[in-house]
């Protein structure tokens, strides 16, 4: 079983935690702080397997990551998960939101968080894995996507709307537009 | 109306969707806990709103600020509403805030069953989907069974997307409400032939999961896993079967050994590390469970130590790790296979990588020899230095200490090296906890071996005596400890008493329970110094050190820990009582010489001074105790440990103050108290009446040790009075670490091993450069002397060692109720867990009862028991069939054996993290259970034809 992943940069910001069994927030926000200060300590070329966090599970879990650029990638599995595995699971994860991001960076990940977690949701499934198969994976989340997008044709109209306008920044727009000096229109009136 | 429709829409036009959320966080940093406060309240206002999008939008976020670690329970209700949107967009991010935050003891999921039940039988599969992924999430008990139906159901679902889903959210289901595992089972075992590879790889899953608790009941799928491990290409299903079978052949040798060849096929042809390494991994658990009688076992075993010495030999890291973790699996049952390698687990040692060296340190455990010892320690020292951390350290430090004493100290054959090591180790730097494993290891071989006291109080001396008189001199607290304990246990051992006494006075602040230790230890040293003083009349020498003694005490008299006090203040009085009797002696001494001049004194008889009777405060030795020997004591009949002897006072009686804070001592030094009231002039006949009866109370009391009374103190003192004038009392005034700091000097011993096997092979020659002067023979012998190590361990009579009491499973493990016996039929099974529930309430009604009883308290059982047990006492009453009686006759037998193998489970997960589960569970094979194993085994027969 998987009890959690978390995604955190290199300073320890989180990105995604997912945690498959319950913990309160401040717990997990210890646990993510531990995690990264065990993990964050050891260089890139020694291994990916780590003992002793002593906030989440115990003897029988392992943390399992990957550090990819500036994000840390880091799976809390217990015995009955092979190690090696999941570090190929781990690169599933990541080649997956890649193909979906198209290049994914650290940016993606912050601003659309809720999108990785709908990509994790097709991998891994209340802490078991769900599919392996990238392709299998891509289709799933591309038909929930369309599904997605064929209610924001019909229904979700406004909110579109909402959206493009605030793309537009309005705000911002309207401060800047120039309009022409009121009171010397004024006086350029003339009757 | 409408207008402030459109209004309210137009002000929703300028909410802050996700993005201006995480932007604005970034902009933020400052005061993000402000932008994020506000940011809250924002929420708050959207939550209110009626238009769902509006809320969807602000759960959204609150999702995030999840993330951060702000509770956002209080918006459970909220979530809920998103939940139930029509619209797949919202109700996804509904479920996704879901899955984050709720839990499954919260109340507002009972709000939520209909509508998963609803989203369950939706007719777009990824409805259903978001819906078993979040549920998966936080099912709880009612959750389970409310919603396993449905989700069964799910299981003939005609898309493989649903069906994959459904099957692991079934584990989930069994999580909770273990009572779906019966009827669901057979559904499982078909899934594990689903035409879709992803069902059936979610099949395995669950099954393996499922397996780690009682995994007898799986031992029937056998066969289909056996064909789909011969058929099947897809690793991540094969590693998952290999393991499942690595945890059945434990129970089913036959399996076993049909397995060997199909596993060492695929270690030949797999081109993938992670199979391969699971392959290797079953391989080991078979041949650990067969042991032995296979054919190629031992060349099983050798293709398995070959491979893994390939894995570690690897640049890859992880396969490094993974290789040494294999090897520690097959140490535990081949050593020898694995020794080969030692050249190899040596080199890791010097890996840079921790998590390497940390798995290279579990084997060497397996490596020693006492060949070796000395040198594998050496170079765990070496890393000592190098170690940056505390963790590795201590690791290294808890390593070096459990290798040298495995066994009793099996491979040790220098003791003096070993208690150098443990000197150096003390001047270390550790975690707060080490210092406490030092010391009690101090004071372990000390007191086991006896050959070794002399050194290693001479040793405990000087480091007294460098810590008094140096500032920068770094040790660690709890090992000074252990050195005042043995100077002053062993005091007849010390070279130089005074000088060592004077060194512990001078003792700088320590922490409470040590400083209580140590002004114990003074007044024992004190007293075996008197001894000698007194006997050669030097009361001017006694009165000298009374006074030192007492100058330093008057602030441990005003300590605030009460131990410290106490004793400060017993030591005080005792020592001013001696000091006005060595005063009236001094005075009949001086007028004795000024009236008899000339006349030769008449030697005094050590066991008749005040010394002598007091050193019978400290008489008994000292042995090692069995660690769970208190427990073991029996209870006397009669005691009844639950009444009060006196009716409770107000005050506090005297002697809860003298029970020592620390376990470390197991004789308590009850002379303490008692000495207060003792006048010096005690004659013999009262000394020998006190005598007894302290013989008479250590008989009757189960604390004290036992042992015969040793005369160490009085013999050995006799030989030294002779010698004693000779001894210049001298203030030593070391600035400098005289001998203790520098370079190593454990290697000398190392060295000297070694210089000895070179004159052991030139025999004859003398060993003259050798700093011992003995010849290698004579050396020899001593060291087998020093070599006796005391292997006993006190224990009350009639108790035994091997009983383990320490079956308290853990009941927090979440697995605890899938131990389900699905070979029983249901109703025996219900049967077997009535009747163990009654059991259990019957064993409670008796434990009370008996107490009740002891207290004199009249209660009428019957009406007492008969509520609990009519429910279930039913059956029994009802008139029962004949075919149905049979069971009943042997679930009672069941019923006693349930009730062990729960135990044995309980045990069993403790031992799970040793690993040695498997040995143990297949022992323990339940004797009415074992028909239904020959059920159980004819499948795996099939494929054996």
């Amino acid at each position: 079983m998987i009890k959690a992943i978390l995604v955190f940069n290199n300073h320890g910001k989180p990105r995604l935690s997912k945690f498959y069994q319950y913990f309160s927030e401040d717990m997990q926000q210890q646990i993510i702080k531990e995690t990264f200060q065990l993990v964050s300590k050891r260089d890139d070329n020694v291994c990916n397997f780590l003992e002793g966090g002593s906030l989440i599970g115990g003897s029988d879990y392992k943390l399992i990551y990957r550090h990819y650029a500036t994000l840390y990638f880091v799976f809390c599995v217990d015995s009955s998960e092979s190690e090696l595995g999941i570090l190929d699971l781990i690169q599933v994860f990541v080649e997956t939101l890649d193909k979906c991001f198209e290049n994914v960076c650290e940016l993606d990940l912050i601003f659309h968080v809720d999108k990785v977690h709908y990509i994790l949701n097709e991998l891994v499934m209340g802490g078991m894995v769900l599919e392996t198969n990238m392709t299998e994976i891509l289709t799933r989340i591309e038909d929930q996507n369309k599904l997605e997008k064929q209610e924001a044709g019909i229904i979700a109209a406004p909110a579109r709307a909402v959206s493009a306008v605030k793309n537009m920044n309005i705000p911002q727009q309207i401060k800047d537009m120039k309009l022409p000096d009121l009171p010397q229109a004024i006086k350029d009136l003339k009757f | 109306m409408a207008l402030k429709k459109v209004k309210g829409n137009f002000e929703r036009m300028f909410d802050k969707n996700l993005t201006d959320l995480v932007r604005g966080i970034r902009n933020n940093k400052e005061n993000e806990a402000k932008y994020i406060a506000q940011c809250m309240e924002d929420i708050k206002q959207e939550l209110r709103q009626d238009n769902l999008s509006v809320k969807s939008n602000a759960i959204a976020k609150l999702t995030y600020l999840q993330m951060l670690g702000y509770d956002i329970s209080w918006a459970g209700f909220n979530i809920i509403e998103v939940m139930s949107s029509g619209k797949f967009t919202l109700k996804r991010i509904g479920y996704l805030a879901a899955s984050q935050s709720f839990h499954c003891d919260s109340e507002l999921l009972m709000l939520t069953t209909n509508m998963i039940r609803k989203e369950l039988n939706s007719q777009t599969q990824y409805e259903a989907g978001l819906a078993l992924t979040s549920l998966s999430c936080y099912i709880s008990t009612d959750l389970a069974r409310d919603l396993s139906n449905d989700i069964l159901t799910l299981l003939s679902s005609t898309k493989p997307y649903i069906r994959k889903k459904a099957v692991l959210m079934m584990y989930k289901v069994f999580l909770k409400y273990p009572e779906a595992l019966r009827p669901a089972f057979p559904r499982l075992k078909e899934k594990l032939e689903d035409p879709d590879p992803g069902v059936q790889s979610a099949a395995v899953n669950v099954v393996c999961e499922l397996a780690r608790k009682n995994p007898k009941n799986y031992l029937s799928l056998a066969p289909v896993f056996f064909k789909l491990m011969t058929t099947s290409s897809n690793n991540w299903m094969l590693i998952k079967i290999i393991k499942l079978f690595g945890a059945l052949t434990p129970l089913e040798p036959r399996l076993g050994r049909k397995l060997i060849e199909p596993l060492t096929n695929l270690i030949h042809s797999t081109s993938a590390m992670s199979l391969l390494y699971e392959c290797i991994n079953t391989v080991i658990a078979v041949l650990i469970s067969i042991s032995s009688g296979m054919p190629n076992h031992a060349a099983s075993i050798q293709l398995c130590v070959q491979k893994l010495r390939i894995l570690i030999e690897d640049s890859d890291q992880n396969l490094k790790y993974l290789g040494l973790l294999a090897m520690s699996k097959i140490l535990k049952t081949h050593p020898k296979s694995v020794q080969a390698h030692k050249d190899l687990i040596l080199q890791c040692l010097e890996d840079k990588d921790e998590s390497i060296r940390l798995r290279a340190l579990d084997l060497l455990y397996g490596m020693v020899s006492k060949k070796n010892l000395m040198e594998i320690v050496k170079k765990l020292m070496l890393h000592m230095d190098k170690a940056e951390g505390t963790v590795y350290r201590d690791e290294l430090l808890s390593k070096i200490i459990l290798i040298c004493s495995q066994n009793n100290y099996q491979f040790i054959t220098n003791f003096e090296w070993y208690v150098t090591v443990l000197v150096e180790l003390a001047q270390m730097e550790f975690g707060s906890r080490q210092g406490h494993v030092i010391a009690a290891q101090l004071m372990d071989v000390c007191i086991r071996v006896p050959a070794i006291r002399k050194f290693a109080v001479t040793e405990m001396a000087q480091l007294l005596e460098v810590y008094a008189s140096t500032s920068q001199f770094t040790i660690m607290q709890e090992v000074l400890l252990a050195a005042t304990f043995l100077c002053g246990e062993f005091a007849s051992e010390l070279e130089n008493q005074e000088q060592t006494l004077r060194a512990i006075v001078k003792y700088k602040t320590l922490p409470q329970h040590i400083e209580a230790v140590f002004i114990q230890n003074i007044f024992k040293l004190f007293v075996n110094i008197m001894l000698k003083l007194e006997v050669a009349e030097r009361y001017d020498d006694i009165l000298a050190l009374v006074d030192v003694i007492l100058s330093r005490l008057s602030d441990a008299v005003m300590s605030g820990e009460l131990e410290v006090q106490e004793r400060a203040s017993t030591t005080c009085v005792m020592l001013k009582i001696i000091k006005e009797a060595m005063e009236i002696k001094k005075k009949e001494d001086s007028t004795l010489i000024t009236d008899n001049e000339g006349i030769e004194k008449p030697s005094v008889d050590p066991s008749h001074t005040l010394a002598g009777e007091l050193m019978v405060l400290f008489t008994g030795e000292l042995n090692p105790v069995a660690p769970k020997a208190q427990k073991k004591v029996p209870i006397p009949e009669g005691l009844d440990l639950d009444s009060w002897i006196n009716e409770p006072e107000e005050g506090s009686d005297t002697d809860s103050g003298s029970e020592i804070v620390d376990n470390l001592f197991v004789k308590p030094e009850k002379g303490n108290f008692k000495s207060e009231k003792y006048q010096p002039e005690l004659t013999e006949e009262e000394l020998q009446k006190i005598r007894e009866a302290r013989k008479y109370e250590q008989l009757n009391n189960p604390h004290y040790l036992k042992g015969g009374i040793s005369k160490k103190s009085f013999d050995s003192t006799n030989g030294n009075i002779q010698t004693i004038d000779n001894i210049p009392v001298k203030e030593l005034d070391l600035n400098i670490p005289l001998k203790l700091a520098g370079q190593k000097r454990s290697d000398k011993y190392l060295n000297l091993d070694k210089d000895k096997k070179k004159s052991n092979k030139k025999k004859g020659k003398k060993s003259k450069k050798h700093k011992l002067e003995s010849s290698s023979d004579e050396n020899e012998q001593e060291i087998a002397a020093s070599l006796v190590v005391n292997r006993n361990l006190e224990l009350p009579e009639g108790a035994t060692l091997s009983d383990s009491e320490s079956s308290h499973g853990n009941m927090d493990d979440p697995h605890r109720a899938l131990d389900i016996d699905l070979e029983l039929p249901a109703t025996l099974e219900v049967l077997k867990k009535k009747e163990v529930a009654i059991d259990r309430v019957k064993k409670s009604k008796k434990s009370k009862k008996k107490v009740e009883k002891e207290r004199g308290v009249a209660i009428i059982d019957e009406k007492e028991s008969h509520e609990d047990i009519t429910q279930t006492n039913n059956e029994d009453v009802q008139p029962v069939d004949d075919h149905e009686k049979k069971p009943k006759k042997k679930s009672k037998k069941d019923k006693k054996d349930g009730d062990k193998k729960e135990k044995r489970h309980k045990k069993d997960k403790n031992r799970d993290k040793d690993g040695k589960t498997k040995t143990s569970s297949r022992n323990k094979m339940p004797e009415p259970g074992y028909e239904e194993a020959v059920g159980i085994s004819t499948p795996s027969k099939e494929f054996q034809s």
